[in-house]
């Protein structure tokens, strides 16, 4: 069992999103992540599917994308250079002048943008790979006990220079 | 520009497509296209009385004849009622185009009345859905629905109809051509695969050709045929690529699986090259995947390349529709040395021949025996049950005959409706249902649909007061507690009662009275010199349908059986 990541062209109408979800539902494959998003062509829109499986559940999870008519087309990413990313938001209450500094430092360390706060509280804003905001989300729960975390599920795209 | 009205193109689209029967039932977001085919003569509107129905018998239609079989049903629970006959459809492959009326579009989301997301319903069970959401998409999208319908894997496709969008005027263009570029049907055979395909059965001291329903759904039995006779190599077939080759060819095993022969399960386990074609290795065939074919190396020829390698792990996969990869083969193909393991299958077919042993009443076999000795060329429908595998296994399926059947659904009440399509699309073939007393009263109301159209089907209730197939499980692996089974069962009994006995209620159906309720005849039958008679009287009648009712004996069981789970080779025989 191992995470992997696909791509997916779908057409951009109606119920496709709902065609593909339920797809995994349906099979009762691990998905671990989907986001979707139209592309520079407004009717077809991309997604980038997180899955959790072993080898052969993951042949047959493209080879059922592949024969839905929505789908234009399906690109596995598992030996693709690609840029991956994933938007993160994380709230954290510190209302201890030394904590807020804290926070302030780890989000240095991470590369996370402190986007807003005021004297109680700091929004974190960090967009990097699902594990590190795994861990940034980890270090962070480890030290405060009030905190919020919203993720927006990773999308990714060929690499250039690497291809 | 020339302008028509939704429903006018939803019509000419029909006339284009060549269709000239639609199973509908009217409703109030229908009523539009109802009015327009009251107007068009060319095509004939057959009224079910149920929407389940109605889609088995676009179904037996569509499978009997290979055209795609058009539906056409209101909103709300016209819709929803589809659904069993869109999954069965979906499971056996079969051509359908389901037309569902909706709630104009500035109603959707608002709870109206027979508002259901139909789409929404069926998106697990169908090739394709969608819903129109602009009247000039109308064309096209019944174009791509009758394309993907029959193309490729073939499939039902579900096509929901705002009211509104079918009065609107627009376009009258039907298109002439498709392109959807999601959905490009796989064409051609790779002949550096076939051949080593080939070069595998060559090699092989036991070959073995395992045929699924993509050779049946490909029409490509004669392709087969010849590839075998030229061959020599033996054949075992899925219930649903029975009939692929004649069943009385010297190189025709019989069917594997769960209620398969003896010879073919063991065959299929002891062969060292297992070449199959249109299959998708459903748990029925396979069983115990683990020993499945152990020790053969496996080919699997498929369209869906999802099929492949998705419960058996093949050798070498092709992705081809059976008939074109049959015919391509047929240029490679030499004599294989296959007698002494013909002299080994022979064996095993002596060993344990299959055969039901003489029971009290009527014998389902002999039943079947009449029909295969009476109707040459003719179409046999079955429900789902004991009957079903009965007939799976008896019937002798040689050119010009067919056998329709729920085989991966396994949906109740499906054999009465197909067998009306059928008989439909096949005005001059015999038609003869079987069923058992449960499934018939799943889609009995059909009886007046048949009658209605005059239609000459011949409907075998194989009648042993259960449903005969869960009994059985719960005679070999549930202690002989008969739950919830008994047909025959009334208010007093007792409901720990371990099997039929003398203080039994009588059976509460009548359906000699039943037939007659729908102005059909009904014919009881029970002892075994009263079956031909009983046939001979089906026979002369031909302005519509016959109920011959056969009493069985209640404790008929269907052998061998396989419990699931078990490998293939773990038959029970009696």
């Amino acid at each position: 069992m191992k995470k992997r990541w696909i791509s997916l062209y779908v057409e951009n109408y109606s119920g496709v999103l709902a065609k593909v979800a339920g797809l995994f539902s349906a099979k009762a494959y691990n998905l671990d992540s989907l986001t979707v998003g139209a592309t520079e062509d407004p009717t077809v829109s991309r997604m980038t599917i997180g899955v959790i499986s072993d080898d052969a559940t993951f042949e047959q999870i493209k080879k059922q994308l592949n024969r839905c008519v929505e789908v234009i087309k399906v690109i596995d990413f598992t030996s693709i250079p690609i840029h991956r990313n994933e938007l993160l938001y994380i709230k954290v209450a510190c209302p201890a002048k030394e904590d807020r500094e804290e926070i302030f430092r780890i989000a240095q360390a991470f590369g996370a943008a402190v986007i807003d706060c005021d004297m109680e509280n700091v929004l974190l804003q960090c967009v990097q790979t699902e594990q590190r905001n795994d861990s940034l989300i980890a270090l962070i729960r480890d030290n405060f006990k009030d905190i919020e975390v919203v993720r927006g599920g990773s999308v990714a795209i060929e690499s250039i220079s690497m291809m | 520009m020339k302008q028509l009205k939704g429903t006018s193109l939803f019509v000419k689209a029909l006339k284009e497509e060549g269709v000239d029967t639609v199973f509908g039932y009217p409703g109030g977001m229908v009523t539009d296209i109802f009015d327009e085919l009251y107007k068009e003569d060319g095509i004939e509107v057959i009224l079910p009385r149920h929407e389940q129905a109605l889609i088995h018998e676009a179904d037996g239609y569509a499978r009997s004849t290979g055209k795609v079989g058009v539906c056409l049903v209101t909103s709300g629970p016209g819709a929803a009622n589809t659904v069993t006959g869109i999954a069965t459809a979906y499971y056996d492959s079969v051509p359908l185009v389901c037309f569902s009326g909706q709630v104009p579009l500035h109603l959707i989301g608002n709870d109206a009345f027979q508002e259901v997301d139909i789409i929404g319903m069926t998106r697990g069970i169908c090739k394709f859905g969608m819903i129109l959401k602009n009247r000039e998409d109308l064309g096209r999208v019944i174009k791509e629905a009758f394309y993907i319908a029959r193309t490729g894997k073939p499939g039902p496709v579900v096509i929901d109809l705002p009211k509104n969008l079918m009065v609107e005027m627009g376009s009258a263009e039907y298109p002439k051509e498709v392109n959807i570029r999601g959905y490009k049907p796989s064409t051609g055979v790779h002949i550096g695969q076939l051949k080593k395909a080939m070069g595998l059965l060559w090699k092989a001291k036991k070959p073995l050709m395992l045929i699924g329903g993509g050779v049946n759904i490909a029409r490509a039995g004669a392709l087969l045929t010849q590839f075998v006779e030229e061959t020599k190599i033996p054949v075992v077939t899925t219930i649903m690529g029975k009939g692929a080759i004649d069943t009385d060819h010297p190189y025709y095993i019989g069917n594997l699986g769960m209620h398969g022969e003896y010879a073919a399960n063991m065959a299929v386990s002891e062969c060292d090259v297992l070449y199959s074609i249109g299959t998708r290795f459903s748990d029925r065939v396979t069983s115990k995947i683990s020993e499945f074919a152990k020790n053969a190396q496996i080919v699997h020829i498929d369209i869906d390349s999802a099929a492949i390698s998705k419960n058996i792990k093949v050798d070498i996969p092709i992705v081809a529709d059976a008939g074109e990869a049959l015919a391509a083969m047929l240029k490679y193909n030499k004599r294989c040395d296959t007698d002494e393991w013909m002299e080994i299958i022979r064996g095993w077919k002596a060993e344990h021949p299959l055969g039901m042993k003489p029971a009290r009443g009527v014998c389902p076999e002999t039943v079947i025996e009449y029909i295969n000795k009476t109707f040459k060329e003719s179409i046999v429908v079955t429900d789902v049950g004991q009957h079903q595998m009965w007939t799976t296994q008896y019937l002798e399926l040689t050119k010009g005959k067919q056998l329709l059947t729920s085989g991966g659904m396994g949906t109740m009440g499906y054999g009465l409706p197909a067998a009306i399509g059928a008989k439909l699309g096949n005005p001059d073939k015999p038609v003869i249902c079987i069923s058992g007393d449960g499934g018939m009263q799943m889609n009995i109301q059909e009886m007046a649909t048949a009658v209605a159209h005059e239609l000459p089907v011949i409907i075998c209730i194989m009648n042993n007061g259960y449903l005969g197939m869960v009994r059985q499980i719960q005679e070999l692996f549930y202690s002989r507690h008969y739950s919830s089974v008994c047909t025959c069962w009334r208010k007093g009994c007792d409901t720990k009662c371990g099997g039929p006995s003398s203080k039994c209620p009588p059976y509460s159906t009548d359906f000699v009275k039943l037939a007659e309720a729908y102005d059909a005849m009904g014919i009881r039958v029970e002892k075994e010199e009263e079956i031909a008679p009983a046939f001979e009287k089906a026979m002369q009648n031909t302005k519509g349908p016959t109920i011959i009712e056969f009493i069985i004996d209640r404790k008929d069981m269907v052998y061998p059986i396989v419990q699931g789970g078990k490998p293939l080779t773990d038959m029970i025989l009696e």
